[in-house]
């Protein structure tokens, strides 16, 4: 869990260029990090490669905040 | 003086016949430069780029970029020490190709340079107009490799936005709030100087009252280079870069890439002056013609060519004679030298042997779709500062380039009308003539 989430906080702050204070499980990706729909959609591509998976279209309209994505990726490791 | 440009000036004269002929005078706005921003090969600012040309350096490198080995030209005029950092935040940088970077770093030290502010009052009368030959190569590259590589599900979200030639403009003006008009000239080489005529006509016409204009590239990755270099376009000169390129030269090869960006500020006359605005040089006139030849041969005896420049001479209304300085398209190419040669000649008749002609090319490499962008700015320093940019590596000229060229050396001289030539792939050919500011 903390492993994953050090690794999510990584790429978003490269992609996002935020502050990683900024990065907490409660933070939605729109409204707290600036993230607009494309950003999103490049975010799901980054977590797909890192964590070697696939999140349908469908499941990843449903991720709003950082804490969504860490309990996506540990329960479908 | 009418205040609106779109006040009309109408007689009307009865004819023999009983029917009226009408004749309308549109009155035009005037319109100035009063600011610049350049990224070239020779200066990342307008002074060390302005320097560089008059003291005649050259920005011609072997490519580092990318490995040229298997590639026959191995030269460029590649833009260093660029910092995107300086007028963008990283994520930005993400998210906008090479191109855009330069064109919005250009962009914004123009309007620095200009003391234009933005204001909400304002905004929807500042407009963007700012070209690109080529657009997102390198962007079109990485992102193709993905797709071959990794399938279209990895293609960036970013891909189209980052590929397409007029994201310079939509940039530019998502930077700086400018809601008037905006748009993007692709004409190939011809690109800076279309954008700069076409933002001009925009305030001439009462459109807007500043325009942000000019062109940005940045094409020295494999892709361009393959194609040109096929296409036996650009100079093998590999062991003497600096020598390269040679406009007018018998020793001419070809041209050698650059890439940068030029930006300036256009304002009608009232509008710059009421704000006390610093004047840099009136824009009087902008033709353009098609070759309506062949898709990258220039047209014989220049034809295209010499028929701009009447077109931009009538526009500025002046005679032939009162252009005291061409800086011309001159890419050192064979053929495109003789043309242009030819065509100032077919339109000055004797004044083209007391006119000047320099080509900045000889030093900056060819900006493609930027080159036009520079080289106004480079045309509005020289009335500016009285002096003019030589040709360099004008050692033996060609026979049949038979004009005052400024060889090797800039040189003083009273300067009161600079016209700028610019031609591209596919004919097409637009000039723009700038003019000393009087009050």
């Amino acid at each position: 869990m903390a492993d994953t989430l050090e690794r999510v906080k990584k790429i978003i702050v490269d992609r996002l260029g935020v502050d990683e204070s900024k990065i907490v499980l409660e933070a939605s990706f729109k409204e707290d990090l600036g993230a607009d729909s494309l950003d999103v959609v490049e975010l799901v591509m980054e977590l797909e490669d890192e964590f070697d998976l696939e999140i349908s279209d469908e499941d990843a309209e449903k991720i709003t905040t950082v804490g969504e994505v860490v309990k996506y990726i540990e329960s479908h490791k | 003086m009418p205040e609106q440009a779109d006040v009309l000036i109408i007689n009307t004269k009865q004819s023999l016949r009983t029917d009226f002929i009408i004749e309308v005078i549109v009155m035009k706005r005037r319109v100035v430069i009063t600011g610049v921003g350049v990224i070239s090969p020779v200066g990342n600012d307008k002074e060390t780029f302005w320097n560089s040309l008059l003291e005649g350096k050259s920005g011609i490198k072997p490519v580092t970029s990318f490995d040229v080995t298997d590639y026959p030209t191995k030269i460029a005029g590649e833009v260093t020490d660029f910092d995107p950092e300086q007028y963008m935040d990283k994520k930005e940088i993400r998210r906008t190709d090479r191109f855009v970077q330069f064109g919005l770093a250009a962009a914004k030290m123009a309007v620095e340079d200009s003391k234009l502010e933005i204001t909400a009052e304002n905004a929807e009368r500042v407009g963007v107009y700012i070209g690109s030959g080529i657009g997102g190569l390198s962007t079109w590259e990485d992102q193709h490799s993905v797709l071959l590589e990794k399938g279209p599900r990895r293609v960036s979200p970013f891909f189209i936005p980052m590929l397409i030639a007029n994201m310079a403009s939509g940039a530019v003006s998502i930077q700086f709030g400018a809601k008037g008009p905006t748009s993007s000239a692709i004409t190939a080489c011809a690109t800076g100087t279309n954008a700069i005529g076409d933002a001009l006509r925009l305030i001439q016409f009462d459109h807007a009252d500043a325009m942000i204009a000019g062109g940005a590239e940045a094409t020295i990755r494999p892709m361009a280079f393959a194609g040109f270099c096929s296409a036996k376009a650009m100079s093998t000169r590999n062991d003497e870069p600096e020598k390269a390129s040679r406009p007018f030269d018998q020793g001419r090869d070809g041209f050698v890439m650059g890439e940068g960006a030029g930006v300036v500020i256009l304002e009608e006359l009232e509008f710059a002056k009421k704000r006390g605005a610093n004047i840099l040089a009136e824009v009087i006139g902008y033709g353009m013609s098609a070759d309506a030849f062949h898709i990258t041969s220039p047209a014989p005896e220049g034809d295209g060519a010499a028929r701009c420049m009447r077109n931009a001479l009538k526009d500025a209304g002046i005679a032939p004679e009162e252009v005291d300085y061409i800086n011309a398209h001159g890419t050192s190419t064979d053929l495109g030298d003789i043309a242009e040669t030819q065509a100032i000649k077919a339109v000055f008749g004797e004044h083209a042997y007391k006119l000047a002609v320099s080509s900045t090319k000889s030093m900056t490499g060819h900006l493609l779709g930027a080159t036009g962008g520079i080289e106004a700015i480079a045309s509005a320093y020289a009335l500016r500062d009285q002096i003019l940019p030589p040709t360099i590596n004008l050692e033996n000229p060609d026979p049949e380039c038979d004009l005052d060229y400024v060889p090797n050396k800039a040189r003083k001289a009273d300067v009161n009308i600079v016209l700028s030539n610019t031609f591209g792939f596919g004919g097409h050919n637009a000039t723009i003539i700038l003019k000393r500011y009087e009050a």
